[in-house]
């Protein structure tokens, strides 16, 4: 049994209170005017080789758009965070469900950790639809376009996408895919810790059956929440994978994030009966799942880039000319450096390359988020400073006091589970 | 080796009979020639004492040499010889075009890594085309397990130890120096 050690709880609530604070000044400082945005560009330009030609019209539009973007930046930065940390148990809860349609032997240990994270979807899915509904009610339209009467009316694109592309409909959907997602995790949840004391496997059948059916639901459901959360933030551009493509990035960070929490509890000696074969394959799938999501990530890109369409090129072209270090750094983060530490068997089993390697693949991703949300809200004008890190410190607090919170409720082995002796005896 | 030299063959019909034997067997310091598995058994090569296998250092080198015949083969075939405009974007460079080569490096990537392996892994067995099977008893195919063992004048203690581990029959055979 864990208990929530007061370092851990104080540790979260710092990280609650700074990212508060951080969140709070980033949202004050964007409050910017026109006319300070004016002078902004022009002492800009005035650095930069091209003479400040102050002729109006053009300009004042360009300013305004500036400004927009600047106002933006805020809602972005905690929209980004909000979705990263939600994704991340989504993902878990995906492969949680996939460990017991497939009644895989070797993971029961791990299933208390899993269900710990997955105690996060709930609020970590609410909080990213109140951002979204609140951009486009309290907020000035700053994430989705389409929320905006006046775009819409101005955009025929858009204006014909106005069935499906709506506030009503919007939030319609995201109740539905949350009250799916969080009644398969509840239920899973209660049959798992049932199945503990049970004297037959009806409770692990129960289990078995509607992890098979949550699959079938949320393939669908992941991939609509990806085009109405995501890929609507540019509402001209679609790409015909990027569910699988989000898939890719929650699947592999939630992995990782299964392996930080098992090695931390490891290291508090806690999960004995977790041995390094465990660890080993855990690695495997981050190792395999970052080649997926790459592999997911070159087909997009291949596919835009050959076909060279205007409206699709856009997207990558906006990416590579203000994205470049973001971008391609989230290929080496992803790929490249999980490929090269990763590849080894050995290594897959020590603890501290675990942790480096997941640490990096948790930034990359995080980076994969900020390119699809940032180009569309705030152009040219990203960094990431205040409100990004404030907004990271802030869902990372509550994710990591909501996970370990829902751990600690329960025995840490599913010892009831039909297949916990072949998984505690399990070694490659 | 000296020719002909003695061998004993131990026969098992189960794999953690077999697994069980090979410890036992390697613990009382005997050196095992070889074992005739009719499926592969999990953690042998470990329990024999087996050096653990290069194949995978071999999988990266062949890896890169697809890498590079795939590269050398586009540029020639796509830039060079014939320069061909990919996608409506006619810049006859490499790197340019890089994209749509991607596919075609690592397809050839994997097939040179694949082959070339299992081929290494076939000479390596010593196993070639028209190559007399090494196989000292056929029921190693279907489902005997056989371990061999060199004798040197130790005939009676080997026999005693391998009838304690389990072996159903155990046989003495001259082997034959050629392969």
């Amino acid at each position: 049994m864990y208990t929530l050690s007061s370092k851990l709880k104080i540790f979260s609530l710092i990280l609650i209170i700074a990212g508060a604070i951080m969140v709070v000044s980033g949202f004050l400082s964007s409050h910017v005017s026109l006319e300070e945005v004016e002078t902004m560009l022009v002492e800009e330009a005035s650095h930069g080789d091209h003479a400040a030609h102050a002729t109006d019209g053009h300009d004042s539009e360009h300013a305004e758009h500036v400004m927009h973007q600047i106002h933006n930046r805020p809602w972005a930065a905690l929209y980004v965070a909000a979705f990263f940390f939600f994704m991340i148990a989504l993902g878990v809860l995906a492969f949680y469900a996939i460990q017991y349609a497939a009644q895989a032997g070797w993971s029961p240990v791990l299933f208390r950790v899993m269900e710990g994270i997955t105690a996060y979807v709930f609020p970590g899915a609410v909080i990213v639809v109140l951002i979204a509904v609140a951009s486009g009610t309290i907020g000035h339209y700053n994430l989705f376009i389409w929320m905006d009467p006046e775009v819409v009316a101005h955009d025929e694109i858009i204006a014909n996408k106005s069935g499906y592309l709506n506030l009503t409909g919007f939030i319609v959907r995201a109740v539905l895919f949350i009250s799916g997602w969080v009644l398969y995790r509840e239920f899973s949840r209660k049959f798992s810790l049932a199945q503990d004391t049970a004297n037959d496997n009806s409770n692990f059948k129960k289990n078995f059956r509607i992890s098979a059916g949550f699959l079938v639901f949320y393939i669908v459901t992941e991939s609509i929440m990806s085009w109405d959360w995501i890929m609507s933030v540019d509402p001209h551009w679609f790409s015909t994978l990027f569910g699988w493509y989000v898939f890719a990035s929650m699947f592999v960070s939630g992995i990782t994030v299964i392996a930080l929490i098992t090695i931390y509890l490891k290291s508090k000696g806690l999960l004995e009966f977790v041995n390094d074969s465990h660890l080993h394959d855990l690695a495997k799938f981050m190792f395999g799942i970052s080649i997926f999501w790459t592999y997911l990530w070159f087909s997009q890109f291949m596919l835009i880039w050959y076909s060279n369409i205007p409206e699709e090129v856009t997207y990558y072209v906006s990416r590579i000319n203000d994205y470049k270090l973001p971008f391609f750094g989230m290929v080496v983060m992803n790929f490249i450096f999980p490929l090269l530490i990763l590849m080894n068997s050995d290594y897959k089993r020590i603890p501290w390359f675990i942790v480096m390697a997941g640490i990096v693949i948790l930034g990359g991703h995080y980076l994969d988020i900020f390119n699809m949300i940032m180009p569309a809200t705030v152009g040219d004008r990203w960094y990431i400073g205040v409100p990004e890190i404030g907004s990271i410190l802030l869902f990372a607090g509550l994710f990591i006091l909501i996970v370990f919170n829902s751990i600690s409720k329960a025995p840490l082995l599913a010892k009831g589970n039909p297949f916990i002796k072949e998984s505690e005896h399990f070694h490659y | 080796m000296e020719a002909p030299s003695k061998v004993i063959h131990a026969l098992y019909t189960d794999d953690d009979v077999l697994m069980a034997a090979v410890k036992k067997v390697k613990a009382a310091r005997y050196h095992i020639e070889e074992v005739y598995t009719p499926f592969p058994v999990h953690g042998l090569d470990k329990a024999m004492g087996l050096a653990p296998t290069r194949i995978a250092i071999t999988a990266f080198l062949y890896g890169c040499v697809g890498l590079a015949v795939s590269v050398i083969m586009m540029n020639y075939i796509m830039i060079e010889d014939w320069p061909q405009d990919i996608g409506g974007k006619p810049s006859f460079s490499y790197i340019e075009n890089m994209p749509a080569f991607v596919p075609i490096m690592f397809e050839l990537t994997v097939f040179f890594a694949a082959h070339l392996m299992v081929i290494t892994f076939y000479l390596r067995s010593r196993m070639w085309p028209f190559k007399k099977a090494e196989n000292p008893d056929v029921r190693t195919t279907d489902d005997h397990f056989l371990m061999e063992i060199a004798i040197k004048n130790n005939e009676t203690e080997l026999t005693s130890l391998l009838e304690e581990t389990g072996a159903v029959e155990i046989n003495i055979v001259d082997k034959e120096e050629a392969h």
